[in-house]
């Protein structure tokens, strides 16, 4: 099956510092993909990148299909109220299904007849992801969907975007900052640090390959790639790859997805990309 | 009809999580050969849980023969597939309990008990396979 999301050496640049550099990834369609790292890492230029608003430097970045983007901010004209916001998305887009988003803001409880001003943090991101979803896109780009909203409102609007996602053929790719948030909710993990990819993979995949460790400093490590090492007194703790361990002395387990993002963001000199998966089964 | 639930902090993956509740349900016959389970989209929406682990979950359930996919319709629990009633389950565990008394009386410790059932257990599953 075509990727949903194909970049291949991609590198963007802002001004005289690279946002972006020799990122290269596949995220096979039907997933939902969660995009983390932190600030500055590059997050927002690659969605920026994957939906077009901007143009690369080196590289290049595909999506199969059409695809729609969900800005941070939430992108809504305050004054206008919610029927207002329809009918300009309507007029903007040549692809446009007006049913299904009335019918979906209705299933929300959201009255056409309110001002975006008035409604709570949560609708409004329910409003601006139902406006992307109208233009029936096979790919659709969130930056920081869940962000500044309250637990329930977070619960609720990841249910809507995930039962979407159940409704038909989309992919989606969200990016995030709470990790907690992301564990039971997404299929395929990005990380993104400094500008580089550091990890894309199946998110159980990713988890299997990967062991915790706990045991004393001194035990080695032989038998596996570590990706991550902490130290407090004689006992050690490790994130590797691979193994069981050959040292006895280990207790392993397997990471959380917390963990395991941990990990690499606390060392950006590790990677886990296909194509050293491939090399290390 | 199911309603499946999560527990976040089980550590038990949540697709298995889902299995089991089925399995659980077939066994208490609180779903019962025919019964539809919910749609992908139903239980999604109601957990917010990824709609490939609904999926995975489903076809785990289909590989061990206890529901069937409907093309168009939907995820049903196959003929056939028939847990005990609530009646035999009392009955079982009456006798199961008698047992445990007499171990019990003749100086078998909960440890010894339950390696006692594991063995059993084992090998009446290989059995079973033969």
């Amino acid at each position: 099956m075509r990727p949903a999301l194909e970049a291949t050496g991609l590198g963007v640049r802002h001004r005289r510092t690279w946002a972006l550099r020799d990122c290269s990834l596949s995220v096979p369609a039907g997933r939902v993909a969660a995009l983390v790292g932190p600030n500055g890492a590059g997050k927002t230029t690659l969605m920026h990148a994957a939906v077009g608003l901007l143009r690369p430097a080196l590289g290049s970045v595909r999506v199969a299909g059409a695809a729609a983007f969900v800005a941070q901010d939430k992108p809504l004209y305050e004054s206008f109220t919610v029927a207002e916001m329809l009918a300009f998305g309507r007029r903007m887009n040549t692809r446009w299904d007006d049913a299904a988003a009335a019918g979906r803001l209705a299933g929300l409880g959201i009255p056409l007849r309110r001002r975006v001003s008035g409604l709570s943090g949560g609708q409004q991101a329910q409003v601006a992801v139902t406006l992307a979803l109208a233009g029936r896109p096979d790919l659709l780009v969130l930056d920081e969907p869940l962000a500044n909203l309250d637990p329930l409102a977070r619960h609720d609007v990841m249910r809507s975007i995930l039962g979407e996602a159940a409704g038909r053929e989309l992919t989606v790719l969200l990016s995030s900052h709470v990790v907690s948030d992301l564990a039971d909710t997404c299929d395929w993990l990005i990380v993104l640090n400094g500008g580089r990819l550091q990890v894309s993979g199946d998110i159980e995949e990713l988890l299997d390959d990967h062991l915790v460790l706990t045991g004393p400093g001194e035990a080695s490590a032989a038998g596996t790639r570590v990706v991550a090492a902490s130290r407090t007194g004689r006992q050690a703790g490790l994130l590797v790859r691979g193994g069981p361990p050959l040292d006895p002395r280990w207790r392993a387990r397997r990471p959380g997805l917390d963990e395991l993002v941990m990990g690499y963001l606390r060392s950006p000199d590790s990677a886990a990309l296909p194509h050293l998966t491939r090399a290390g089964a | 009809m199911i309603e499946f639930n999560l527990d976040r902090g089980s550590g038990v993956s949540t697709y298995l999580q889902l299995v089991h509740q089925v399995r659980q349900a077939l066994r208490l016959g609180t779903l019962r050969p025919g019964d539809q389970l919910p749609t992908a989209r139903e239980v999604v929406e109601s957990l917010a849980i990824n709609p490939n682990t609904v999926l995975k979950a489903y076809r785990e359930l289909e590989r061990e023969g206890l529901v069937e996919g409907r093309p168009g319709m939907g995820t049903f629990v196959r003929q056939g597939v028939a847990g005990a009633t609530l009646a035999e389950h009392t009955r079982l565990r009456r006798g199961l309990e008698a047992w445990v008394r007499e171990a019990r009386s003749a100086g078998l410790d909960q440890e010894d008990l339950r390696a006692l059932f594991s063995v059993v257990l084992a090998d009446a599953a290989k059995e079973g396979a033969a």
